[in-house]
């Protein structure tokens, strides 16, 4: 059954629900049972975080590199280029977030415009 | 400015039991962080978030319903990615539970800093809905300059506000931005990867974190070619295996 796949009103809420909000508050419930119980050091948990850690960053890369809207229609150098544009700024400037967002903003627009 | 350790959070005893106002001041002051650099990124990648769901047929109710229910934003475009890829519903709600992993862990480092003996748990699992990138940094770097009863209120309003907020920001989007030239949408859509990008490195707790964090860039549009059904899962096992190999071995080399 896909999002679409029912035409009536609910069925994209209950979609939402089982889909979206079910499977992200279990794993925010589930930190809260262990809170109590897991020791913030252990080595269990580096590795629950490094697992983590990966997948994100592997939606991250994701994004950047199988765009999906007008981005799609930029090359894939231009991109990478400006998020790896983006992320030596951020650490030039000691771990600004902003800095990084303008410089990597400013690279992609600049390709799109002098392109 | 993230700090691993604990400080001990107990109520000195004897102390007065707070008046709902102290609650209500916290909740207030917390909720004032919605004007910071932090939430203004936030709102701004809601803004690409909002022009993706457009563009993925979904209306403007579910969008902000979607907003308030899953909050995170990884998960939200896993989401959305799901719907534009037409996957059911069960294989959408493994890719979102599989990109939300990590929520268990900064709900497990948070809990510590906002209970006291005397915090029921109902209010624990209520604020948890609140935790994602944004507030999480904003919680466990500001966190210790609260009272210790006084957390869970402030908490509160820090979650909540930003909730609220970005619910509104995908709204006015839904309602303003449909003629927006081609450059611009495409720098919004860039704003998502790029925030996330460099806050995921500044939240890394251990070198394992960078290294996996390197691993999974390089392995995830890998794996997305190699095994396109399972390349998150894919990604998470090998980068975070590899990373934790990583973190053994550094730490037997640093040695006793």
């Amino acid at each position: 059954m896909t999002f679409f796949a029912n035409q009536a009103w609910w069925w994209p809420y209950v979609f939402i629900l089982a889909g979206g909000w079910l499977a992200t508050d279990a794993w925010r419930f589930l930190g809260v049972f262990l809170g109590d119980r897991i020791s913030e050091d252990s080595d269990a948990l580096v590795f629950v975080r490094a697992v983590a850690t990966a997948l994100v960053a592997a939606v991250i890369a994701n994004l950047i590199v199988f765009p999906s809207g007008p981005l799609a229609d930029t090359p894939l150098a231009l991109r990478v280029g400006a998020a790896v544009a983006a992320f030596a700024a951020y650490l030039a400037a000691r771990r600004s977030v902003l800095t990084g967002i303008i410089v990597g903003e400013a690279v992609l627009l600049a390709g799109i415009f002098l392109l | 400015m993230l700090s691993a350790g604990t400080m001990p959070s107990d109520a000195p005893a004897g102390e007065q039991p707070p008046a709902t106002g102290d609650y209500l001041r916290w909740y207030l002051r917390g909720s004032l962080r919605i004007v910071s650099l932090p939430a203004l990124i936030l709102a701004s990648s809601f803004v690409g978030f909002a022009a993706l769901a457009m563009q993925a047929g979904i209306t403007l109710p579910q969008a902000v319903f979607m907003t308030g229910m899953v909050w995170a934003l990884p998960a939200k475009v896993v989401m959305v990615g799901a719907i534009m890829a037409g996957n059911g519903l069960p294989a959408t709600a493994f890719a979102v539970a599989l990109s939300s992993v990590r929520l268990t862990p900064m709900v497990v480092a948070l809990v510590p800093e906002l209970r006291t003996p005397h915090t029921r748990k109902w209010v624990l699992y209520l604020l948890s809905h609140f935790v994602a990138v944004t507030s999480w940094v904003i919680a466990m770097s500001d966190v210790r300059a609260v009272p210790p009863a006084m957390r869970t209120a402030w908490y509160g309003g820090v979650g909540s506000s930003l909730v609220m907020l970005n619910m509104c920001v995908v709204a006015a989007v839904y309602l303003l931005a449909s003629g927006l030239p081609p450059a611009a949408s495409a720098a919004l859509f860039l704003l998502t990867p790029i925030y996330f990008l460099t806050s995921l490195w500044g939240s890394a707790r251990e070198r394992a974190g960078h290294v996996a964090m390197v691993l999974g860039l390089v392995l995830g549009p890998l794996f997305a070619i190699l095994t396109p059904d399972f390349s998150l899962l894919a990604t998470g096992a090998a980068g975070g295996v590899l990373a934790y190999l990583y973190h053994r071995w550094a730490r037997r080399r640093a040695g006793p």
